[in-house]
């Protein structure tokens, strides 16, 4: 079924294209306006979003202000709510996603595209986007019956190297920080695997012949040529990965321990924005705690605005250092 | 091929449209309480069978779930592990113009599980020693509270993890319930709700969360349902009851525990933790059906009010082959007279 | 010895790369091997026709389920698809550059709101007002997840065709609608399919955008209006109950799921391939 409304829009318009193909064909004004339209869409779609959002979370904004931000506090009885934990929980299992996700998807996407043999490589590729198919609660059982066992194992070879420092310090139960961060790359090299290498494939072949003439290796080509001009596709593949690990929720609550407190160490329980709501959303009662769960929602949003923009400068740096 | 597809999507969704609902189907919509899900699948599916017409689809969607739910009208009633408080009769009563009847229906109980390397019986635990490992004042497995009770058997010097539930549950609802009717400390420092700010431990989502986390977490102890222990053959623990006896939870001894209730109120919102009387497992509850007193559609009003009596009656007798406790005979004749309440 | 150290470089990193994709591919083929393990028993023809049972009772199957995530994503890629696709076409080939960041940005925002917010934005906006849930809320909420990524890989994959196929076609005196219909859509098809599987496959096994939407269904579900039983509310559901029987549901579930992800990826792709060879 899907099939049919992609086959209809991406392939060339058949004998009987609708007369919305027609137009386009010859209307480069009609076109602007329906594309135009479409990508107005989802800015009206997250504006109602955010204003839904903040209308809903009223009554905690009035009470905690921007204490709200600050505070550590996640008392549903006594009715006091502080976001901190969370959004450190939050930011740090992201992070480690990524610092695990991106060399991996990236190693794997110049593998199907300049080394494995087209065939082959369709086929990995199709086994690697299943992977995103998995729903997110079976990532969260094996991550609890699979992974966790497996850490704990693999936990005094990872103090041995890493021990010394603080990250690696205090007791380790299994489930933690570093658990979930293990659990959202896997679930977010799908992602940037498959894009990755599609638009690594796209790169023309003169690029690639010019250098391997000029006497560079394979990897060579491969790095100083060939990604850089990819650069920006691998890039919007990571940013779909940040996204969707800044928002997981069944997979990280399973692993990372729902503790809402600040720990320097990976090896300790801590908490995130997205598994809280998930956790308490339904069971949550009154106006002041359904609203403070909603108004974390909101504060996600903001995290994302501003982690978004990080990664953004970050890129743009490093592309201008790449340039001169 | 493109024109082959359209006629398969044509025909697809001509079949997805036609539907199997005739004018006599009673359709009703009912979500709540994740706890008694396997039961109430159980009889809806029984009741179908019997009686063709009625269609009751049952979502567990938490407790607090239910109850939001059936308040904004969009399912038919609603099913809760706690019942719902005067606050919350009161938003239902403005938004639907009618009072929520509260039906019990089952019961279950709630058991300590934990981990001990080279513990293999069932440990005994006192209300005392419950609330100090929960409050976080117990820390050593052989804390004098602990080794006490537990003559015989040789205690580690290890320090305990706690394991609690991390999403808002019935389940932790039951058990905070029991640890502040025990404990003034924690009465005043935690209180009692779906989910607490708890003073120390891990959370674990769901009954699966928890056991997983002790399973894999040497010296651990957490709470899971009795029916998830029952079904996935865990240890767990006896507690001592208001008698002093030290008392396994069972389906007989959750039975007593509804049965030692004397006074049952008219609205059935009852909590039967720590109840007092011999044999009785002390973490015990009800768990209830959350019906409007007012229901519009006369197709709906019957199916509903001849389900229940189907219930408390037929249904009765399946609740032991799938784990659960059956209801004591007098709240049972109770409930039969409050059915004719929905109007 | 200069020469050494880069022969050196260029086997050790292309290795690596190597044992990159071995992961990602071991880690897919360990959870299938693990879901087949797990649930294969109940791998039988009724769990394809019949609808579930209780516990207890044998013989069950998941048919209403199949369907429900079938119409699911049928109506979720209808709303999500098309918005996505133009919205991408916009940034690739129309977009002024500030007005392009802002949309950008934002796309990558509503891919970062939880699912489960968008789910409760669905409830409020259509369940709540129509008093009841639906097959159609469900469905918009997965179409509503489905946006980004649409817009996301379509730029991308637009992007990627060399400019000089743009110029020749324009060269040649195309406008520039003519040009992306007939020369830029056509050489990006392969990777557009695939940012489509994939957004298809991350919404099929969403989870919690549609327990507050369709709902669920222990019966069959005729039409878009009532609530549906739909593959990963089942395996949520029937995942964390006490019942080893249930359990094991559970994972021959996630084993269908993946497989129709997969057949509906394959079949996309077989589609393509002979339209495109019939076309040349």
């Amino acid at each position: 079924m899907a099939a049919s409304s992609t086959t209809n829009i991406s392939a060339r318009p058949s004998g009987r294209a609708s007369a919305f193909w027609q137009r386009l064909r010859s209307g480069d004004d009609i076109a602007y306006v329906i594309t135009l339209t479409c990508a107005l869409t989802i800015l009206a779609i997250t504006a109602l979003l955010v204003f839904e959002l903040f209308e809903n979370s009223a009554v905690p904004r009035d009470k905690f202000g921007w204490s709200f931000l600050v505070t550590s506090t996640w008392d549903p009885v006594a009715g006091q709510f502080g976001a901190l934990p969370f959004i450190y929980g939050t930011v740090v299992t992201s992070a480690l996603a990524l610092l695990m996700g991106i060399p991996l998807g990236v190693g794997a996407a110049i593998f199907l595209a300049e080394l494995a043999p087209t065939k082959i490589s369709n086929g990995l590729t199709f086994l690697i986007e299943l992977l995103a198919a998995v729903p997110s609660v079976i990532f969260g059982l094996l991550g609890i019956f699979v992974l966790v066992p497996a850490l704990i194992a693999l936990e005094p070879a990872i103090r041995a190297v890493l021990g010394w420092t603080p990250a690696f310090s205090g007791p380790f139960y299994g489930v933690s920080v570093l658990s979930a961060g293990v659990v959202l790359s896997v679930m977010i090299v799908p992602f940037i695997i498959s894009i990755s290498r599609e638009v690594i494939l796209a790169v023309p072949t003169e690029q690639r012949e010019g250098a391997l003439a000029l006497g560079a290796t394979k990897w060579e080509t491969t790095w100083d040529v060939v990604i850089p001009f990819a650069r920006k596709g691998i890039m919007g593949s990571i940013f779909l990965a940040l996204a969707r690990s800044l928002g997981e929720t069944m997979a990280v609550t399973m692993v990372i321990g729902n503790e809402p407190k600040i720990h320097e160490s990976l090896f300790a329980p801590g908490y995130s924005i997205a598994a809280v709501i998930a956790n308490e959303f339904t069971e949550a009662t009154g106006e002041l705690y359904l609203g403070a769960l909603i108004e974390l929602g909101l504060v996600l949003f903001g995290l994302t605005i501003i982690i978004n923009g990080l990664a953004r400068v970050l890129v743009l740096s490093t592309t201008k250092k790449g340039a001169s | 091929m493109t024109r082959r597809i359209f006629i398969v999507n044509a025909a697809l969704a001509a079949a997805l449209t036609v539907g199997t609902a005739s004018a006599q189907q009673v359709l009703i919509n009912a979500a709540g309480a994740t706890f008694p899900y396997p039961m109430y699948s159980k009889w809806f599916d029984e009741y179908h069978k019997k009686f063709p017409t009625v269609q009751i689809n049952y979502q567990s969607i938490g407790s607090g779930g239910g109850i939001q739910q059936v308040t904004a009208g969009t399912v038919d009633f609603g099913a809760s592990d706690g019942p719902m408080n005067d606050m919350q009769l009161k938003d239902f009563q403005d938004k639907r113009g009618s009072a929520i009847l509260h039906f019990p229906t089952v019961m279950g109980a709630v058991v300590p599980t934990y981990n001990i390397p080279g513990v293999t019986g069932s440990l005994n635990f006192t209300p005392e020693a419950l609330a100090g490992i929960f409050l976080g004042k117990i820390t050593k497995w052989d804390d004098p509270e602990l080794t006490k009770a537990n003559p015989g058997i040789k205690l580690p010097s290890n320090n305990i993890v706690v394991v609690h539930r991390s999403d808002g549950s019935g389940t932790t609802y039951v058990w905070v319930d029991y640890l502040s009717k025990i404990s003034k400390e924690w009465e005043t420092k935690v209180g009692k709700a779906t989910s607490v700010n708890w003073p120390v431990g891990l959370g674990g989502k769901g009954n699966e969360g928890v056991s997983g986390s002790i399973q894999q977490t040497a010296n651990s102890v957490g709470y899971v349902e009795l029916i998830y222990a029952v079904q996935n053959k865990m240890t767990y623990g006896n507690v001592k009851n208001a008698s002093g006896e030290f008392i396994q939870a069972s389906l007989a001894s959750v039975t007593a525990a509804a049965a030692a209730m004397k006074d049952m109120p008219e609205d059935f919102r009852v909590s039967i933790t720590n109840a007092p009387g011999k044999g009785v497992y002390p973490i015990s509850s009800f768990t209830w059906l959350l019906i409007p007193s007012k229901i519009a559609d006369p197709a709906k009003k019957k199916a509903i009010k001849d389900f229940l009596t189907w219930m408390l009656a037929d249904g009765q007798k399946m609740t032991e082959a799938l784990s659960y406790a059956q209801l004591p005979k007098p709240v049972i004749a109770k409930e039969v007279k409050a059915i004719a309440k929905i109007q | 010895m200069l020469s050494l150290r880069r022969k050196v470089v260029n086997a050790v990193m292309l290795s690596l790369t190597g044992v990159c994709t071995f992961l990602a591919v071991g880690t897919l083929l360990f959870i299938l091997g693990y879901l087949f393990f797990h649930g294969g028993t109940s791998l039988t023809t009724d769990f394809f026709t019949k609808l579930p049972t209780p516990v207890g009772e044998s013989g069950g199957g998941m048919a209403n389920a199949l369907l429900g995530s079938a119409k699911l994503l049928l109506l979720a890629s209808c709303i999500g698809i098309p918005i996505g696709f133009l919205g991408g076409v916009y940034l690739a080939e129309f977009g002024g550059s500030s007005f392009s960041f802002v949309v950008r940005y934002t796309t990558d925002l509503l891919n970062g709101v939880p699912s489960i917010v968008i789910g409760i934005f669905a409830y409020t906006l259509i369940v709540l007002p129509q008093g009841h849930f639906s097959t159609l809320s469900g469905g918009l909420a997965l179409g509503v997840m489905m946006i980004p990524i649409a817009i996301r890989s379509s730029e991308d994959f637009l992007r990627a065709v060399p400019v000089s196929l743009r110029e020749g076609a324009m060269a040649l005196g195309a406008s520039k609608a003519k040009t992306i219909v007939t020369v830029v859509i056509p050489a990006a098809k392969a990777g557009l399919i695939t940012g489509i599987m994939l957004n298809l496959a991350r919404v099929a096994g969403e989870t919690a955008p549609l327990l507050f939407t369709s709902f669920s269904n222990r019966f069959w579900s005729p039409g878009w209006e009532q609530p549906t039983a739909a593959l990963p509310v089942m395996i949520y559901t029937y995942a964390i109950s006490p019942y080893a029987d249930w359990k094991r549901q559970a994972w021959s579930a996630g084993f269908v799921l993946l497989m129709l992800v997969l057949t509906i990826n394959i079949c996309a792709r077989m589609l393509l391939s002979k339209r495109g060879s019939a076309l040349r």
